[in-house]
């Protein structure tokens, strides 16, 4: 094993930091602005291609962690007196995971080209950061060190809403701030609890998650424990009633800030569910899980009519988010396998398709400096590539057969129809999917057809080379998953089987596991 | 020969106090001194006063290793908890000395007697760290308090100055005397003076009133001078008017001395009467908490911002002594040094904005500071952050470690007290976010308005080398505690 297959989560993770370092020193003399841009944009699209060999050498027996099933496993201690480690693995969740935020940290460092003219060298330093925070939540087994991630990302996230956003930045970029840091703090309370009811049971102080999977904690205690992270994850979902930052900042930021938050940022949220509420506390998830099923049928049914009555397409967007997300996190919730991995699978697909509707509402944006549906109509006339791509993408977001929105929704309201028990829930989903195809379609059609009256939309230029090299890889990913999701679905079985089995031991036939093991 | 035994405890005890007659020694030299030193060249004097501590803290480090010794007839004990304030003390000494010598020229009242207040002040500190005796205790007290009231009206011609000064004074007098009428109470009822005495005597006492009251005279008396809710009026008056240099010095020494004393007498005499205190002391640690962020909210004045941040952060110091257990008084050592590292960088921050004629204290005047100067706003930002508690920085692991000792209790098995302390870790908690956000006020004026007054800061060599040894330590700790916690860690074994 070669020293970098041996410690590739800690390269993948920090690599960003060189981007930051050669940014930070390049020399400040005369126009510069070209080479930080490519500096960013090389590096982060390094540090896609050394993520590549997380799923290609996903399979190979030496990386793999006999006792957990975690791959790619570092572990060194880190401060010994609490028992925190610095910690990394990954099972199939989180590589999926690791890989679209790679790619869509590329994408949209991309797509910030002609978008950002001031403070350019801050600018990349902050996504750059950024990254390397998104990512390390994804790697952390160790409840510690995912908190430190957790939180290292407000940061960055805080100023590139702050200081490139739009006219109410300021508000959006506080109150993003200070929501996500009211749930992280409890979180962080939570986390407390865990670790000392393990200290009390196994006499160890420790942080390790894979550790606290294994325990059975009395069910009261899991309750309270469920509510300080479900604060915590929830807001950063986010479920309703915690939505309310969500427009604010998706609005207010500038476009690639909107493409990270939607499409990874809030995945730490329902990741949080997945690798640490649902397995760590499983009999609680069980307990409050009609009131949870409720949360997420409200934030289905709600944000896609409140999505439908925008006139700021950004807004609509966001809330369709709020949408989308019950649904992943009803999949999540009822937690039967289909369901669970239609669900996380929903994550990666909400990250394709919402991240590329958000480039291409920056896309007219840029051109036009206004994000009301009413300015525009018409556009497919002298957009046509344009005009594609959106319908691509509005079809991928509203779950259109052959495209990858249609395998998680379908996944996830089989999965929920499946069990007796859950079957008016999937009524619901159902008719959020409905509700979701009318304001996704009835927005196309007023912003791409009917006349082409605006004369300031005449002179619209469609996209140009390096738009379409953001949107390329969206699309093949789109249809791949629509086509083929065998290829990402396997990477979900053995992790899924393993949460399932946990919240409901022996309730369900577990999902079949052929992966053929590499020597 | 015979031996002469108390001729051989002379010898030791003042071989154990080392430090601090290095400090008074250097401090009386400086005013001796001050006569041959020309007007324009008083600044001499922070170089004196550098070296002394530099001395201080050499001899310290000699009697680091001699374990726990008892000298002046139990009237003073050279244990971990007194040699890691004293560390504390000089190195936060060290920083203010570094910060104070160009701004006092910047205020015009560069005076040699400043420096050697502040050796005096320190080597008060010192005392009090290693106080064990309720006379100890409060002549040290007396050493660092009368310093302290002058080098507050130091800016003599201010009126602002001498009103903070005169306000600090009358305060501080009658908590002395509140302390003072605790103790005699105390001599009363344990028939000695020395701490560990008082409480041997005391367990024989169930309840007695006296006792109570003593108590709580001692508490409230201690809370002003820790500047906790209800008693903190006198903070953000003194704080503002005080000389800058020594608002940074009274924020982190001179509070930390104070907690010494705090945790001094809680632990040793009043360890017993937890069921006593507890109550009401995690209910002013909660309300200073959330008092002192929520006043901080609406202020105009970066000064008397900080100083109500000042105050919610002895809140959380508190909370240690309120956990009453090994990790509490580790967590509260913990934080208080990582408290003077980040705190004193905010504060030369702020003095680098006093600048001739221009007060430089509103939050105004931090904005656009990013533009002018990227690299200090950057360090700035790291300090804000870290008094905030975000990782991966030192007031994060500050902050961890106090909800961790509150929590440890409350998850005791048949611990009275369990909710109490889940309440105080939740208040604790939710502070976070409002801190946040008065705290990134002044960032959004750095960061995103571009307005700077065009006057150069007043840099010097002493402000750069604070800003550099206070930011790095605020990542070091932040970064790789171990170190520091293990070092924290000692101070709780006289105690417990």
């Amino acid at each position: 094993m070669s020293f970098f297959m041996e410690n590739i989560l800690t390269i993948v993770c920090f690599f960003p930091l060189t981007g930051v370092v050669l940014i930070l020193l390049w020399p400040r003399k005369g126009e510069q602005e070209n080479a930080i841009k490519w500096i960013a944009n090389i590096v982060s699209f390094i540090g896609f291609l050394i993520s590549l060999p997380l799923i290609t050498q996903f399979n190979v027996e030496g990386y793999k962690d006999a006792a957990t099933g975690m791959r790619f496993v570092i572990r060194a201690n880190w401060i010994e007196t609490i028992g925190a480690q610095y910690h990394f693995g990954i099972d199939g969740i989180s590589m999926l995971l690791i890989l679209l935020t790679t790619l869509m940290g590329f994408i949209s460092i991309l797509s910030s080209w002609s978008a950002i003219r001031e403070r350019v060298r801050e600018y990349y330093c902050y996504f750059l950061l950024l990254q390397v925070g998104m990512l390390g939540v994804f790697m952390a087994l160790d409840f510690f060190l995912f908190y430190v991630f957790w939180e290292v990302m407000l940061v960055p996230m805080y100023f590139i809403i702050g200081v490139w956003g739009g006219p109410r930045k300021l508000y959006a970029a506080i109150k993003f701030f200070l929501y996500t840091l009211a749930g992280s703090v409890l979180l962080l309370l939570g986390i407390l609890a865990l670790y000392f009811y393990q200290h009390s049971v196994t006499g160890v102080w420790s942080f390790d998650i894979l550790a606290l999977q294994q325990l059975e904690i009395p069910l009261e205690l899991q309750g309270w424990i469920f509510l300080a992270l479900f604060l915590g994850f929830a807001i950063k979902v986010p479920m309703f009633p915690f939505h309310t930052w969500l427009p604010d900042a998706h609005v207010e930021a500038p476009t690639a800030g909107s493409v990270i938050l939607a499409a990874i940022l809030l995945k730490m949220g329902t990741y949080g569910f997945v690798r640490l509420s649902l397995p760590i506390l499983p009999q609680a998830t069980m307990k409050f899980l009609y009131p949870l099923l409720v949360l997420c049928v409200i934030g289905i049914i709600y944000g896609a009519l409140v999505a439908m009555m925008q006139k700021d397409m950004k807004k609509l967007v966001a809330y369709s988010s709020v949408s989308h997300l019950g649904f992943c996190m009803l999949g999540v919730f009822v937690a039967t396998p289909l369901a669970l991995e239609g669900g996380i699978l929903q994550m990666i697909n909400h990250g394709i398709s919402t991240g590329a509707l958000f480039l291409l509402v920056g896309v007219l944006y840029e051109r036009r400096h206004t994000r009301m549906i009413a300015d525009f109509g018409g556009l497919s006339q002298i957009m046509p590539v344009y005009a594609t791509v959106f319908l691509i993408m509005t079809l991928s977001s509203i779950g259109m057969p052959t495209l990858n929105g249609f395998i998680g929704e379908f996944m996830v309201l089989q999965g929920v129809f499946a069990d007796p028990t859950y079957r008016l829930w999937a009524v619901f989903g159902a008719v959020g999917i409905v509700l979701g195809a009318a304001y996704m379609l009835w927005f196309y059609q007023r912003v791409m057809f009917g006349p082409l009256d605006n004369p300031e939309n005449q002179k619209l230029l469609d996209l140009n080379w390096r738009e379409l090299a953001t949107f390329v890889p969206l699309i093949i990913l789109a249809f791949w998953i629509g086509l083929y999701p065998k290829t990402f679905l396997d990477y979900l079985h053995d992790p899924v089987n393993q949460i399932v089995e946990r919240v409901h031991p022996g309730e369900y036939s577990p999902l079949p596991v052929q992966v053929a093991v590499r020597e | 020969m015979p031996e002469i035994p108390i001729l051989e405890n002379l010898l030791e005890s003042f071989q154990a106090i080392g430090p601090q007659i290095h400090l008074i020694i250097w401090a009386l030299g400086i005013l001796c001194v001050d006569f041959l030193i020309p007007p324009g060249k008083k600044s001499f004097g922070a170089v004196l006063a550098l070296s002394g501590l530099v001395m201080a803290a050499a001899q310290l480090y000699w009697s680091w290793n001699a374990g726990p010794v008892s000298v002046f007839f139990d009237m003073l004990t050279l244990d971990s908890f007194a040699l890691y304030f004293d560390l504390l003390f000089l190195v936060a000494a060290f920083l203010v000395v570094l910060m104070s010598y160009k701004y006092l020229d910047v205020e015009g009242e560069q005076h040699m007697e400043y420096y050697a207040l502040i050796l005096l002040a320190t080597a008060g500190m010192m005392f009090m760290a290693g106080a064990i005796d309720l006379v100890s205790i409060f002549i040290s007290l007396e050493l660092m308090s009368i310093s302290t009231y002058v080098l507050v009206g130091f800016l003599r011609s201010r009126k602002r100055s001498n009103e903070a000064s005169l306000k600090y004074f009358l305060l501080g007098a009658f908590s002395t005397g509140i302390i003072l009428y605790g103790m005699s109470l105390l001599y009363g009822l344990g028939g000695s003076t020395n701490l560990h005495e008082i409480a041997r005597q005391i367990s024989q006492l169930e309840n007695h009133i006296l006792l109570t009251l003593s108590l709580f005279m001692i508490m409230a008396g201690l809370c002003f001078k820790i500047a906790a809710v209800p008693f903190h009026m006198w903070v953000p008056d003194a704080y503002e008017g005080a000389p800058t240099s020594i608002t940074a010095f009274m924020s982190v020494a001179v509070k930390a001395a104070a907690f010494a004393i705090f945790f001094r007498i809680f632990f040793v005499a009043f360890g017993d009467l937890r069921e006593v205190f507890i109550f009401p002391l995690a209910l002013i640690s909660m309300v200073t908490i959330t008092w002192g962020n929520v006043a901080a909210l609406s202020q105009q004045n970066v000064k008397r911002l900080l100083a109500y941040s000042s105050i919610s952060h002895a809140g959380f110091v508190l909370m240690g002594l309120v956990a009453g257990t090994e990790r509490g008084v580790t967590a509260s050592a913990i934080y208080l040094l990582t408290y003077t590292f980040m705190n004193l960088g905010i504060w030369a921050g702020v003095i680098l904005l006093r600048r001739k004629d221009i007060p430089g204290e509103r939050v105004e005047d931090f904005d656009g500071l990013y533009f002018k100067h990227p690299a200090l706003a950057v360090v700035m930002l790291i300090f804000f952050l870290s008094l905030a508690g975000i990782p991966p920085l030192a007031g994060f692991i500050a902050k961890y470690y106090v909800l961790v000792a509150v929590l440890e209790v409350a998850f005791m098995p048949g611990e009275p007290y369990s909710s109490l302390m889940v309440w105080l870790a939740v208040v604790g908690a939710l502070n976070v976010v409002v801190a946040l956000y008065y705290y990134f006020r002044i960032v959004v004026s750095m960061f995103m308005k571009t307005d700077f007054s065009p006057a150069p800061l007043s840099f010097s060599k002493g402000l750069l080398v604070v800003l550099v040894i206070t930011g790095f330590f605020t990542l070091l700790i932040g970064v790789y505690p171990e170190p520091f916690i293990k070092l924290a860690q000692a101070v709780s074994l006289p105690l417990i």
